[in-house]
């Protein structure tokens, strides 16, 4: 009932429409421009570029008394931008490291937002123009002119990771090599970190600062477990995000007074725990399962093999040997009673009597093969 | 022995990453179409020294010409293969895509690699026994199959010297002579190899020209020349007695590096 309401809600809602719309908007462009920023390790980026917008907005607020998100998110953007240019000096001017640096220029630039935030409340206008959503997002707030500016921005940084595609693989795969083919990599790391910057200040207003940069790591996250291949790990990564943002806006907008930011945040972790554990090959339970199949493969192989020593040691290739002495060989390792059940299903051991058992030629044969193997 | 056209020279060169100099006025002059070992401990300088003549660090004194040129100018004609634990090969790709990453220079900027590229990126996977694994990801490549990878992306730029870092590696003794066949064939063609080598048994039998590095430029020259034992001890700091009473090889100084982090060979 609930789920049909809202369909219909999203359909003729003018106001949900818009939410969803700026909702998937945003997931589409963070999670594919993170999941470079996650292939590059840069997740931390992300975090310090949102909290280094606060001021830019605010700031741009103070400049021109603007309720337009647009150019409140032009200062965010020129916020973040300038947080970059600092981390990137302070790596390379002093002997301070990228993470330091990170956390460094992220604090800073967050506190001097916060108390801009703070100073600005007594301007009139203020809580009109919603500063304060940018802190935890509130999607409910979207306006259709809002949606317009994030898909304007949004579109832009797609735009740009269609054309360098080829650059930016090249710079999150082998940035030096890439260098020596002649492709100056600063100006290309400078590329893509201007449109993760665009993608993160398209989600701002809704998901807000301080918790934007999931919006960056975790569908990209969640998305790498699916897939081996860039393109589709790109793909997925914007699936995954607007399907978290248009969801966890949704729930936020309907009534229940919950933030959008950490709503959205708790959808994404649901596709990050589910891939994390559910994915073919890099899931969890996959692996688990992988593990356990190959042991016990080793283990009857193992015991076929010391079948197959001890027939070569006896005068005929199939007289029965007791289970004892398998067990002895198979030192401290238990589970011989139940792997020579698996093997006598196969039909390549033969119980002789309660406590003895011999190869079948099939068992022999098989065995042969295994121990070639094993001596290669 | 004849007079060659010099492939490479450098002169006087100099790096340093803070204050303390990695390569310390440094002289090397590399024939066309020989194969030479460069040769050092760890910490020696070598890659510093191939990533300068590359261009990719910014020496603090010293001249490098390439036929006669400035790197800038000839970077066409040069292939590069880097250390391959320098890049993360759980990274979301094929071998054909790496390969074809060779291509990138002359694409130039933002052209995408298409059929003529894949056909040359399959040509040289074919030249390094890897023809079959061109949809393979990269990450379930052992380290000889990477070495491998990254010797056809070298070989597809093209190019006329070739700088290899480290390239044998921790690599199957297959992987070794495929990778040995394939660079004298690159010497019979004229071109000309620079490697990193650590296998210090092996290089009277691989390479023509030997340069021993420590920071300085110990000796640089023909093998039967300068691979001697007392240059050697100049270069290890006489750490170890290898040389053979027989004087026809040497035996490793450093254990050669294991990867073990790269899985299965
Ligand atoms: N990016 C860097 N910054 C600072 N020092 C470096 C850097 N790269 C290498 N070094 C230092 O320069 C020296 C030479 O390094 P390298 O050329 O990699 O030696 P090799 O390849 O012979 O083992 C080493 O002492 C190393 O610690
Ligand atoms: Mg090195």
């Amino acid at each position: 009932m609930e789920l049909w309401s809202l369909l219909q809600d999203l359909l003729f809602d003018y106001t949900l429409r818009t939410v969803a719309l700026g909702a998937a908007v945003l997931g589409i462009v963070s999670g594919s421009l993170g999941s470079f920023a996650v292939l590059r390790r840069q997740s931390l980026l992300g975090d310090a570029m949102s909290h280094a917008a606060l001021p830019g907005i605010v700031i741009a607020f103070i400049l021109t008394r603007s309720k337009f998100s647009l150019v409140l998110l032009l200062g965010a953007l020129v916020a973040g931008w300038l947080a970059t240019l600092l981390m990137t000096a302070i790596v390379r001017y002093t002997r301070v490291k990228q993470d330091s640096a990170l956390g460094l220029v992220l604090s800073i630039f967050f506190g001097f937002g916060l108390v801009l935030l703070t100073y600005v409340q007594r301007i009139p206008d203020a809580n009109q123009a919603g500063l304060n959503s940018y802190l935890f997002g509130q999607a409910a707030a979207l306006l259709q002119r809002d949606v317009l500016a994030m898909a304007v921005l949004g579109s832009a940084a797609l735009v740009l990771m269609g054309l360098f595609w080829k650059e930016f693989k090249l710079l999150s795969f082998d940035p030096v090599f890439g260098a020596s083919l002649g492709f100056p990599m600063r100006l290309v790391d400078t590329l893509l970190t201007t449109t993760l910057v665009i993608a993160i200040v398209v989600g701002l207003q809704a998901v807000g600062v301080v918790l934007m940069s999931a919006m960056v790591v975790a569908p990209a996250a969640a998305a790498r477990q699916w897939t081996d291949r860039l393109s589709i790990m790109v793909l997925l990564a914007a699936l995954f995000g607007a399907l978290a943002g248009v969801i966890g806006a949704l729930i936020s907008s309907s009534g229940s007074g919950l933030a959008t930011g950490p709503t959205i945040v708790l959808v994404v972790s649901a596709i990050v725990t589910i891939s994390i554990f559910l994915a073919p090959n890099r899931g969890l339970l996959w692996r688990w399962i992988v593990r356990r199949r190959n042991r016990r493969r080793l283990r009857v192989e193992a015991v076929l093999a010391d079948l197959y020593t001890l027939a070569t040691q006896h005068e005929n290739r199939y007289h029965a040997h007791d289970a004892v002495v398998i067990r002895t060989m198979r030192a401290g390792q238990g589970g011989v009673a139940h792997t020579l059940d698996i093997l006598q299903e196969r039909g390549l051991v033969r119980k002789e009597d309660e406590s003895r058992w011999a190869l079948t030629p099939d068992g022999f044969r098989e065995a042969q093969r295994i121990t070639a193997d094993m001596q290669e | 022995m004849e007079e060659k056209h010099a492939a490479i020279e450098v002169a006087d060169l100099t790096v340093a990453y803070q204050e303390k100099p990695v390569l310390w006025d440094v002289d090397m002059y590399v024939p066309e179409g020989i194969l030479m070992a460069i040769v050092g401990p760890n910490g020696a300088g070598k890659t510093t020294l191939i990533k300068a003549i590359m261009g990719l660090i910014q020496p603090a004194a010293g001249q490098i010409s390439i036929y006669g040129k400035p790197f800038r100018e000839q970077r066409g004609l040069v292939g590069y293969v880097p250390q391959r634990g320098s890049v993360d090969w759980d990274f979301p790709t094929n071998v054909l895509d790496v390969v074809m990453m060779g291509r990138y220079g002359r694409l130039g900027w933002i052209r995408r690699p298409g059929r003529e590229e894949e056909r040359l990126a399959l040509e040289a996977l074919e030249k390094v026994g890897m023809a079959r694994y061109s949809e393979r990801q990269i990450s379930q490549l052992s380290g000889g199959q990477q070495q491998r990878v990254f010797l056809a992306r070298a070989l597809v730029q093209e190019a006329q010297i070739y700088f290899m870092d480290e390239p044998f590696q921790g690599v199957d003794a297959t992987t070794e002579r495929a990778i040995i066949t394939l660079l004298k064939e690159l010497s019979a063609a004229n071109k000309t190899v620079v490697a990193v080598h650590h296998d210090l048994q092996t290089v009277p039998e691989y390479f023509d020209y030997v340069t021993l590095l420590n920071v300085r430029c110990i000796a640089s020259g023909p093998v039967e020349q300068v691979f001697s034992e007392e240059n050697l001890r100049a270069t290890y700091g006489g750490r170890v007695a290898f040389l053979t009473a027989a004087g026809n090889g040497a035996e490793q100084v450093e254990p050669a590096a294991t990867t073990a982090g790269h899985g299965a060979i």
